[in-house]
C-alpha cells in the first residue's frame, strides 16, 4: 500500500478559493494538486504542451491551465465558471471550488460558498485588499462561511517582505471585523513556485505559522448537525405497492429513531414513526445526512415538500418573511414582480414586497433601493404562495435556504436566504363572510371575470374597451372600467414609469380588479402593461376562466401616425423618458384568448370579437 | 425513426440488490446518500426520465444506487445504452445480463443513419463516428422517447470540463450546451424547471473520483465486466497504445500481428478506441492496489479525448455526455 491509502476514514473539507482577478487562485490549486502528486503524467504532458501556447509563465509549466478547462477561459486567461477538484493527502480529502474572481461572474462565486464551510481569500501581495476581496469576504460571511484563510499571494514579488504581509493582514482584518468570522488565518505564499503551500518556505524566516496545507488538514470546521432540531424534507412518496408508503428524503438535521412522535409542519398532524427503510435493511436510528424512507404509524398526508418535525421543536410557519437576497439574473429584481421561489422541496409563487435595504459590499452600509441589479445584495420582505415552515439560515441551511427563479426564462435569478419570518403574517388571517362572490355574482346575475386590454399606447384600448362596456351596460351586466390614465389620478398618484413604479402600478390595478371581480361584476381593464410578468400575476390572482387577455396589436407606426394624446412626439422629442415603445421595452403576449390586429378595421369591429368571444362563453351581451 | 433499432427487454420479477455486508466508511456513505438525493430529485420533478447505462464501472455504480434510492419499490425509469455496434463483446453481454438481473427496462439504441452511411471509428476515424454513433444517437434516443431528464455516470474528476459541469446541466432546445450560460446551483437547490424541447442531464456521480468507485465497488461488491480485470487477450501496439482485437473487424496493419498480452482496461468504449494497459491486477483489490500507484489518467488510453484542443467541450456543446 502507498501513502495514498486509506482515505476513506479521513475528513472531507469543501472549501472554495476566490479573490479578485489574477490573483493566482487557479494557480494555487494547481500547485496543490501538482505538490499532493495527483497530477497524472499525461495531463502533465498536455498542460506542458498548452502552455506553450495560453501559457503567462514564460517557460515554465503554466499550473493554471490545469484547472482553467473552458476554451474561453483558457484564450482569456481568467476563470469564468466554479470548477470543482478533489485532493487528498494522508490526513484529509479535499473538493475545492475554484470560483472565479471576475464581478461580472460574482454568482458562480456565490455557488462555490453554498456548499464550502472555509474560504481561501487570495490577496495579490503587490495590490493588496480590493474591491472584489471584499465583496468575495462578504458573500462568504452571507453564505454562513466562519473560517477564513487569507492567502496573500505572489510574496516572491514583493521581495518576501513581511511589512507588506503586516499590512495587508492588518487592513484585512480591520474590514472583516463586522463579518463574524470565527477564525482569520494569515499566510504569506506563492503559488507559482510553492513557498508555504505544501512546503514551508525558505525565504521567509520571519514567518512562524502553519504552511496553506498544514493549516487545511488541522482547521476544525466540523458542524453538528445530528445535535440541531430533527427536520425531515419529504423528498418523494414511495409507494411501490398497496402495502408500502414510505416517505424518502435526506435527514437535514437531527436524529431520529423508530417509535419517535413526528409532526407535518405545515398541517400539525401528528404521528409516529415505525421503520427506516434502506435498501441495506431497517435501521434502528439515522441522523442527518442519512437518505432514508420513513414510515409512519397512520395515514397522515404527507407528500414532496412536508417537513416532518418534532412536536417539540416545530418550526414557524409563515408566507410573509425578511431574508437577505443575492441577485444573480442580468435582469433586475422588481419588488411586486411575480418569481417562483424553491426552499427545500417546495416550489411556490413568491414576489418581494419591499427592499428594506441594499448593502454597499466594499464599506457594508446600508442604501435604500428600489431595484436590485446583477450581484447587488439586498435585505428584502418576501411574500410566499403558501405557508412554509421556516428557520433561520443561520440556525439550520437546509430549511433557511432559497433560490428565486424567472417564470418566464427559468433562469435562477436570486439565492436567498432566511432571516425571520415576518409577524403580520401570522396575525393577519382571512376574514370569512358569509355573502361570497357566487351569492354577489347571483345577485347581479353575472358571470365575474376580467377583461385585460394590453397594447402600445394609442392602439386603441380604451375605445375598444368603452365599446364592450356600453354593450355590456345595455345587456343589463354589472360592469367596472380600471383605465391607466384614471388609476394614475388616484390609487396610483405616487406611481412614475420606471420599470419598478409599472410593475407596482399592475399589481395594485391586480388587486382591486380581483376586489371587483369578488364583488360579481365584470371588470375592463385598460393598461399598456408592458410586462408579460405583470399580466401573468393578475392572471394567477383570479380564478380560472376570470382572466381574458386581449392583445390589442397596433403596429408602433400606426399608433404614432395617431398619437392621440400627442405622446409620442413628446417621446421622440425626449421629453418624456420610459416610454413604451420608445424607450421602454413592450413584452407582446405569447398566447393571448383574443389577438385583435387592428389595422384597416373600426373600432366597432374590433369590439365586436370581443362581444363575439363573451357570448361563446356563455356571457349575454 | 422507423427504422430505429429500439429493443425492449422486458422487464422479469422484482429489483435484486446485493445487501452490503460491513457499513461503508463515512467517506463512501457521505458519497452515497448525497447521490441517492439526486437520483430521488430527478424523479420527483421530470415527467420522463431515462438512466444512461454505458456498461462500465460509473454506469455499474449509478444503476447501484438507483436501485438503492426507492428500495423496496424499483426505480420509476428505463435504462437505455447507445450501441455504436463496436463495443467489447463482453461488454454487451454483461449489459443484458445486468438488465435482467435487476429487472429493469433496457432500451438499447444505435444510430441507424449512422449504420446506413457505413460510420465505423476504423475508416470514418474517431471523431466522425463519435459524433454519429454516440452524441448524434443519444439526441435521437432522447427525441423518439421524448425524455426531459437523462441520468450521465459522468464524474468532475476525470477531464477538466467535465470539473466545470453542474450536477444539473441544463441542455436548450437540440441538446445544446452552452458552458458560460449554466445555471448557479447553490446548495442542493436544484433548479429542475424546463420549458418544452428543453432538457436536463443530471450526474449523480460528480462529486466521486476514481477511487471512490473502486473502492464502493469492492465496499459493496459490485460485479463488473471482466475486462477491467487482467487476462492474456490479444493485441496490437497502435500510436503507443495497446488496441485489442475483439473480433475480424479490426483491419490489421501491414507486418501487424496480435500478441497476447497480460492486459486490462481502465475505461471501457468502443474497442477500437479504448487502449488497454498491461497490468498484473486481476482481482479488486489488486486494481485499487494498481490505481493508487497508477502515473497516468484514467482516460490517458480514450483516443476521443485528445483528437482536438477542448474536445470534450466541443463534444458537449453538440450534446454529447
Amino acid at each position: 500500500m502507498t501513502q495514498h491509502r486509506a482515505p476513506e476514514n479521513r475528513e472531507l473539507l469543501r472549501f472554495l478559493t476566490c479573490g479578485s482577478v489574477d490573483d493566482g487562485k487557479s494557480t494555487l490549486i494547481g500547485r496543490l494538486l501538482f505538490d499532493s502528486q495527483l497530477i497524472f503524467e499525461d495531463t502533465l504532458a498536455a498542460i506542458t504542451r498548452d502552455s506553450r501556447k495560453h501559457g503567462t509563465t514564460g517557460d515554465d509549466v503554466d499550473l493554471a491551465l490545469l484547472v482553467d478547462g473552458l476554451e474561453a477561459e483558457r484564450q482569456q486567461g481568467i476563470t469564468i465558471d466554479v470548477a470543482y477538484r478533489f485532493f487528498q493527502t494522508p490526513r484529509r480529502a479535499f473538493i475545492v471550488a475554484d470560483t472565479p474572481g471576475h464581478e461580472q461572474y460574482t454568482r458562480n462565486m456565490a455557488t462555490g460558498a453554498s456548499g464550502a464551510s472555509l474560504a481561501v481569500i487570495l490577496i495579490d501581495a503587490r495590490k493588496g485588499v480590493l474591491t472584489q476581496t471584499r465583496r468575495h469576504s462578504y458573500i462568504c460571511s452571507l453564505l454562513g462561511i466562519r473560517d477564513i484563510v487569507v492567502a496573500v499571494n505572489k510574496i516572491d514579488l514583493v521581495k518576501f517582505d513581511q511589512d507588506t504581509f503586516d499590512r495587508i493582514v492588518g487592513d484585512y482584518v480591520t474590514f472583516a471585523s463586522e463579518l463574524g468570522f470565527r477564525s482569520i488565518v494569515p499566510v504569506p505564499i506563492s503559488a507559482r513556485f510553492g513557498d508555504n503551500v505544501t512546503a514551508r518556505s525558505g525565504n521567509m524566516p520571519w514567518y512562524k505559522g502553519p504552511t496553506l496545507i498544514e493549516h487545511l488538514e488541522q482547521v476544525d470546521v466540523a458542524q453538528d448537525l445530528g445535535s440541531k432540531p430533527f427536520r425531515f424534507p419529504v423528498q418523494w412518496v414511495n409507494r411501490p405497492n398497496l402495502d408500502f408508503r414510505g416517505f424518502a428524503g435526506t435527514i437535514a438535521s437531527g436524529r431520529v429513531a423508530p417509535g419517535d412522535q413526528v409532526i407535518v409542519a405545515a398541517s400539525g398532524k401528528a404521528s409516529r414513526i415505525v421503520r427506516i427503510v434502506t435498501a441495506d435493511g431497517d435501521l434502528d436510528a439515522a441522523e442527518a445526512g442519512q437518505a432514508v424512507t420513513i414510515t409512519l404509524e397512520d395515514e397522515v398526508d404527507v407528500a414532496r415538500g412536508d417537513i416532518l418535525v418534532r412536536p417539540a421543536e416545530r418550526p414557524p410557519v409563515a408566507d410573509q418573511f425578511a431574508g437577505h437576497l443575492l441577485w444573480m439574473d442580468e435582469e433586475a429584481m422588481l419588488p411586486g414582480r411575480g418569481y417562483l421561489m424553491r426552499i427545500g422541496n417546495i416550489w411556490t409563487p413568491c414576489s418581494i414586497t419591499s427592499i428594506r435595504h441594499r448593502v454597499d459590499v466594499n464599506t457594508l452600509e446600508e442604501h435604500a433601493a428600489r431595484r436590485l441589479s446583477l450581484n447587488e445584495i439586498g435585505f428584502c420582505n418576501f411574500s410566499a404562495g403558501q405557508p412554509i415552515p421556516l428557520d433561520a439560515y443561520a440556525e439550520n441551511r437546509a430549511t433557511g435556504a432559497f433560490i428565486l427563479v424567472d417564470r418566464f426564462t427559468n433562469r435562477t435569478a436570486g439565492a436567498g436566504m432566511v432571516a425571520f419570518p415576518l409577524r403580520r403574517a401570522s396575525n393577519i388571517h382571512h376574514e370569512h363572510f358569509t355573502v361570497d362572490k357566487a351569492a354577489r355574482a347571483a345577485l347581479v346575475g353575472n358571470r365575474p371575470m376580467v377583461l385585460w386590454f394590453t397594447g402600445l399606447s394609442g392602439s386603441g384600448k380604451s375605445t375598444i374597451a368603452n365599446i364592450v362596456e356600453q354593450a355590456l351596460h345595455k345587456a343589463g351586466r354589472a360592469t367596472y372600467s380600471l383605465d391607466g390614465d384614471n388609476v394614475r389620478h388616484g390609487l396610483c398618484r405616487d406611481l412614475g414609469f420606471t420599470a419598478a413604479d409599472r410593475v407596482e402600478n399592475i399589481r395594485r390595478v391586480g388587486e382591486v380588479a380581483k376586489l371587483f371581480v369578488d364583488a360579481g361584476m365584470i371588470v375592463l381593464c385598460s393598461f399598456i402593461s408592458p410586462f408579460q410578468a405583470e399580466r401573468r400575476m393578475v392572471r394567477d390572482l383570479l380564478g380560472p376562466g376570470e382572466f381574458t387577455e386581449v392583445f390589442v396589436d397596433t403596429s408602433i407606426e400606426a399608433c404614432i401616425a395617431r398619437d392621440p394624446k400627442g405622446l409620442y412626439a413628446k417621446a421622440q422629442a425626449g421629453q418624456i423618458q420610459n416610454f413604451t415603445g420608445i424607450s421602454s421595452p413592450y413584452e407582446p403576449p405569447e398566447n393571448p384568448e383574443l389577438h385583435i390586429l387592428t389595422a384597416g378595421r373600426t373600432a366597432e369591429e374590433c369590439a365586436a370579437d370581443v362581444l363575439d368571444r363573451l357570448r361563446s362563453a356563455g356571457i349575454a351581451c | 425513426m422507423g427504422r430505429c433499432t429500439t429493443t425492449h427487454l422486458e422487464p422479469e420479477g422484482s429489483v435484486t440488490i446485493t445487501t452490503r455486508k460491513a457499513a461503508l466508511t463515512p467517506h463512501l456513505a457521505r458519497l452515497e446518500a448525497e447521490s441517492i438525493a439526486i437520483i430521488r430529485e430527478v424523479a420527483a420533478s421530470f415527467r420522463k426520465p431515462v438512466m444512461l447505462y454505458s456498461i462500465g464501472k460509473d454506469s455499474g455504480v449509478m444503476l447501484h444506487l438507483a436501485l438503492k434510492a426507492f428500495a423496496p419499490g424499483k426505480p420509476p425509469f428505463p435504462l437505455m445504452h447507445i450501441d455504436t455496434t463496436w463495443k467489447f463483446r463482453e461488454m454487451i453481454s454483461f449489459r443484458d445480463a445486468m438488465a435482467k438481473q435487476v429487472g429493469m427496462e433496457l432500451l438499447v439504441h444505435t444510430n441507424p443513419d449512422g449504420i446506413a452511411r457505413g460510420i465505423n471509428p476504423i475508416a470514418s476515424g474517431s471523431a466522425l463516428h463519435t459524433q454519429v454513433m454516440k452524441t448524434e444517437a443519444l439526441k435521437q434516443a432522447l427525441d423518439l422517447h421524448g425524455f426531459d431528464a437523462a441520468f450521465g455516470g459522468a464524474r468532475r474528476d476525470e477531464e477538466k470540463s467535465r470539473a466545470k459541469e453542474r450536477i444539473f446541466s441544463f441542455r436548450g432546445p437540440g441538446h445544446s450546451w452552452d458552458p458560460r450560460a449554466q445555471r448557479p446551483e447553490l446548495w442542493s437547490l436544484f433548479n429542475t424547471r424546463i420549458r418544452e424541447g428543453e432538457s436536463i442531464r443530471v450526474f449523480p456521480l460528480s462529486n466521486w473520483t476514481e477511487y471512490d468507485v473502486w473502492d464502493y465497488v469492492l465496499a459493496e461488491d459490485l460485479p463488473v465486466v471482466p475486462l477491467y480485470f487482467a487476462k492474456p487477450r490479444p493485441v496490437v501496439k497502435r500510436a503507443g497504445t495497446w488496441i485489442m482485437v475483439d473480433d475480424d473487424r479490426l483491419p490489421l496493419e501491414p507486418g501487424e500481428t496480435p500478441q497476447m498480452r497480460m492486459v486490462r482496461f481502465r475505461t471501457l468504449g468502443c474497442y477500437p478506441l479504448s487502449g488497454a494497459v498491461e497490468s498484473e491486477a486481476a482481482t479488486l483489490p489488486d486494481i485499487i492496489t494498481e490505481m493508487r500507484a497508477a502515473k497516468t489518467s484514467e482516460r490517458q488510453g480514450r483516443l476521443i479525448d485528445s483528437d482536438e484542443e477542448a474536445s470534450m467541450e466541443k463534444k458537449k456543446r453538440e450534446g454529447y455526455f
